[in-house]
C-alpha cells in the first residue's frame, strides 16, 4: 500500500480504461442482448423489445431445414480439408528452406511466399475468378495447350470448388506457417547438429532425430490451437469464391447466416444459426486455449 | 550447416533449391498474369493469349479506371478508412494496454477487465445483432460505421500489454520517483519504449483497415460510399450464377482488363508497405502470437 501510494494514484488508469471499454460496451456487449432476435418474431420496424416471444420456434425451424445439416456438414469439411492437408506444408516448407545456406536466395523464396498472406479474399478472389475462368483463364488456357478440350469450370463445380478452397487456402497461409517453424528451427542448439555429423550422421538422420524433435513443440501447439478453427471454414474465402452452382458442397454456415439474414431479411432465422454457430465455436476455441495451455504453457494473455 | 558434401546430398540440394524456387514462383505468378492482363489489348486477353507477359501492351484499362468516378471515389474512402481508422485502434490500444499491464494487485479490478475484453474476444453475438445495432444508432451509409464497430483491436491490446510488460519495470518506477504520474510515465516512458510493438501494430492494423470489404457491403448502401475493396468485391464476385452458359455470360461481359487494372491498383498500398511488414510482422509473431 505503501508503495502504491508513493508510486502514484492509480486512478488515471481507470480513466484510461474507459474510451476502450465504452467501444466494447456499445459494440460488443449490446449486440448480446440482440441475441434475443433469435427467440422473437423480429420486425424491424417494432424493435427488438416490441417483436413477440416465440421461444425456440426458429430453433425447432433450423434444425428441420436440411439446408442448415448441410451448411454444418460442408462447414466441417472444408474446414477439416484445410487443417489436415496444409498442416504438413509449412512444416515441410520450413525444414527445406532451412537447408538454404544462399542468404539472398532463401530471402527471396521468402518474400514470396508470404506475400499473400497480407492480400484480401477479395484481392485474390478476383485473381482466382480470373485465373480460373472457363473463358480463357489462364488454367484453362495452360491445358488447353496440353490438349484438354473441355475446359474446366473450377468455381462452378461441385467436384472441384473444394480442392480450389483447400489450394488457395494454402496459398495464402502457409507462407505465414513457414515462418513460425522456421523461427523454431533457428532456436535449436547448432551443438546438436555438430555433434550428429561427428557421429556420421547423414542429413536425413539429422532431420529426423533432431530438427523434428526441436520443432515438435511449436508443431504440438499449431495443431491444438487448429482444434479450435474445425468450425471455421473461412467465410470471407467462400463468400469471395461461391455461386448458387456450388452451394451443395460449398455454402457454410457464414454464408448462409448472411443469406437468410441480409438476402432474405429473415433476421430471427439468421439469429439463431449465428448463435448456434457462435457457440460451438466459443467452445472450440476455449478449449483449444486451455489445452494449449495446459500441455504448451501457452497463453494469449 | 554444411552437413558433409556427399555427391548424394548436393543432388537433395539441388532438388531442395529447384523445388522451392518453383513453389514460390506459383506463389506470385497469379499477381504477374493479372499485371500482364492488365496491360494488354482486351481482344488477346479474350483469346486466353496472355500468360506473364503483356500482348499488345496498352494502358488503356488504367485510363479507363482513372476517368471512373466510382474507383476513385472508392480509394478515397479506403484512404481516410486508413488514416482514421488507423489512428484510432492505436490510440485505443494504447490506453487499454498500458492500464491491462499491471497486476491486479497495483490496479484492483484488472483481471474483471481482461476477461470482460477476453471474453468477446470469443463470444459474439453474430451478424444480425451487430448489424441492427449499427443500423439503430444511425450509422448506416455514414464513413464512421467503417471504424468504430472494431475500433478496439483486442488482438493489437494483448500484443501491446505483454510487450509493455515485457519492459525492464525500474524505468518507470524511476520516472514515478522523480514525480511523473501514470499518465505522464505512459507517454514518456511506456509510449517510446513500445515503439517498435506499435510500428507493428500501426501496420497490421493499417493493412486489415485496407483489406475490409465486408462491412462497408453490409453498412453501405449507396455505392458511392464503398471503401474500394467493397467496390472490387462487387466488381469480381459472381454469385447468381446457376449454369454454364451464365457464367459463359458472365465471363464474356465482364471487362477483364480494367478489372485486372483495379485489382493490381489495390495491391500497390499492400506491396509499398510489404518490406515493413516483412521485417515488422515476424516480430509480432514472437511478441505475441507464439511464445512457446
Amino acid at each position: 500500500m505503501a508503495r502504491e501510494q508513493k508510486l502514484g494514484k492509480v486512478y488515471p488508469l481507470y480513466l484510461m480504461l474507459i474510451p476502450g471499454f465504452v467501444f466494447l460496451i456499445i459494440f460488443n456487449y449490446i449486440p448480446l442482448y440482440g441475441i434475443t432476435i433469435a427467440f422473437k418474431d423480429f420486425f424491424p420496424s417494432r424493435g427488438i423489445l416490441g417483436s413477440p416471444w416465440v421461444g425456440l420456434e426458429y430453433f425447432e425451424y433450423m434444425v428441420s431445414l436440411p439446408d442448415t445439416w448441410r451448411v454444418v456438414g460442408n462447414t466441417f469439411i472444408i474446414a477439416i480439408l484445410k487443417i489436415l492437408i496444409g498442416f504438413p506444408i509449412p512444416i515441410i516448407t520450413a525444414i527445406l528452406l532451412n537447408e538454404v545456406s544462399h542468404v539472398g536466395f532463401k530471402k527471396t523464396v521468402q518474400t514470396m511466399i508470404y506475400l499473400p498472406h497480407f492480400l484480401s479474399w477479395v484481392i485474390l478472389g478476383g485473381m482466382l475468378v480470373d485465373l480460373l475462368s472457363i473463358d480463357g483463364g489462364l488454367v484453362n488456357s495452360v491445358l488447353a495447350r496440353f490438349g484438354r478440350e473441355d475446359p474446366i469450370f473450377f468455381l462452378g463445380d461441385n467436384n472441384w470448388f473444394r480442392p480450389v478452397l483447400v489450394v488457395s487456402d494454402i496459398w495464402k497461409e502457409f507462407g505465414f506457417g513457414t515462418i513460425i517453424y522456421l523461427a523454431a528451427i533457428v532456436g535449436i542448439d547448432p551443438n546438436l547438429y555438430e555433434a550428429a555429423r561427428v557421429d556420421g550422421s547423414n542429413w536425413l538422420q539429422s532431420t529426423r532425430h533432431i530438427t523434428i524433435p526441436g520443432m515438435l513443440p511449436i508443431v504440438m501447439l499449431i495443431a491444438i490451437l487448429n482444434l479450435g478453427n474445425i468450425m471455421n471454414a473461412n467465410f470471407d474465402q467462400v463468400f469471395n469464391l461461391y455461386n448458387t452452382l456450388v452451394y451443395r458442397t460449398g455454402d457454410i454456415i457464414d454464408t448462409f447466416v448472411y443469406r437468410i439474414s441480409l438476402v432474405d431479411f429473415n433476421y430471427s432465422l439468421g439469429t439463431a444459426v449465428g448463435l448456434f454457430r457462435s457457440v460451438v465455436a466459443f467452445v472450440l476455441i476455449a478449449s483449444s486455449q486451455y489445452l494449449a495451455y495446459k500441455y504448451s504453457d501457452y497463453r494469449v494473455f | 550447416m554444411a552437413v558433409g558434401v556427399s555427391t548424394g546430398y548436393k543432388v537433395f540440394r539441388g532438388f531442395v533449391y529447384t523445388g522451392l524456387g518453383l513453389v514460390a514462383l506459383l506463389c506470385i505468378l497469379p499477381m504477374v498474369n493479372i499485371l500482364a492482363i492488365s496491360f494488354s489489348e482486351q481482344g488477346e486477353v479474350a483469346k486466353g493469349n496472355v500468360f506473364f507477359w503483356p500482348r499488345d501492351f496498352t494502358v488503356d484499362s488504367y485510363r479507363v479506371m482513372f476517368r471512373e468516378g466510382a474507383f476513385l471515389r472508392a480509394f478515397g474512402v479506403s484512404t481516410m478508412r486508413v488514416l482514421v481508422g488507423t489512428s484510432l485502434n492505436i490510440v485505443l490500444t494504447l490506453l487499454m494496454a498500458y492500464p491491462l499491464s499491471k497486476t491486479a494487485k497495483i490496479l484492483p479490478g484488472r483481471n474483471i477487465f481482461m476477461w470482460a475484453m477476453v471474453f468477446v474476444m470469443l463470444f459474439n453475438g453474430g451478424l444480425v445483432p451487430t448489424f441492427m445495432l449499427v443500423r439503430s444508432l444511425g450509422l448506416v451509409d455514414r464513413f464512421w460505421a467503417l471504424v468504430l464497430p472494431a475500433a478496439v483491436p483486442m488482438f493489437s491490446v494483448i500484443l501491446i500489454m505483454n510487450f509493455i510488460r515485457s519492459l525492464p519495470p525500474s524505468l518507470e518506477e524511476a520516472a514515478m520517483i522523480d514525480g511523473a504520474g501514470y499518465g505522464q510515465v505512459m507517454l514518456m516512458v511506456v509510449v517510446p519504449l513500445s515503439m517498435p510493438a506499435i510500428a507493428t501494430i500501426t501496420l497490421l492494423s493499417a493493412v486489415g483497415h485496407w483489406n475490409e470489404y465486408f462491412s462497408g457491403l453490409i453498412y453501405m448502401n449507396r455505392s458511392s460510399n464503398y471503401p474500394l475493396q467493397t467496390f472490387l468485391y462487387t466488381m469480381t464476385a459472381q454469385r447468381d450464377i446457376n449454369n454454364l452458359e451464365q457464367a459463359l455470360a458472365f465471363a464474356k461481359v465482364s471487362d477483364r482488363t480494367l478489372i485486372s487494372a483495379q485489382i493490381f491498383v489495390a495491391m500497390i498500398p499492400i506491396l509499398l508497405v510489404y518490406p515493413f511488414l516483412q521485417k515488422h510482422f515476424v516480430k509480432g509473431i514472437v511478441l505475441g502470437s507464439v511464445k512457446g
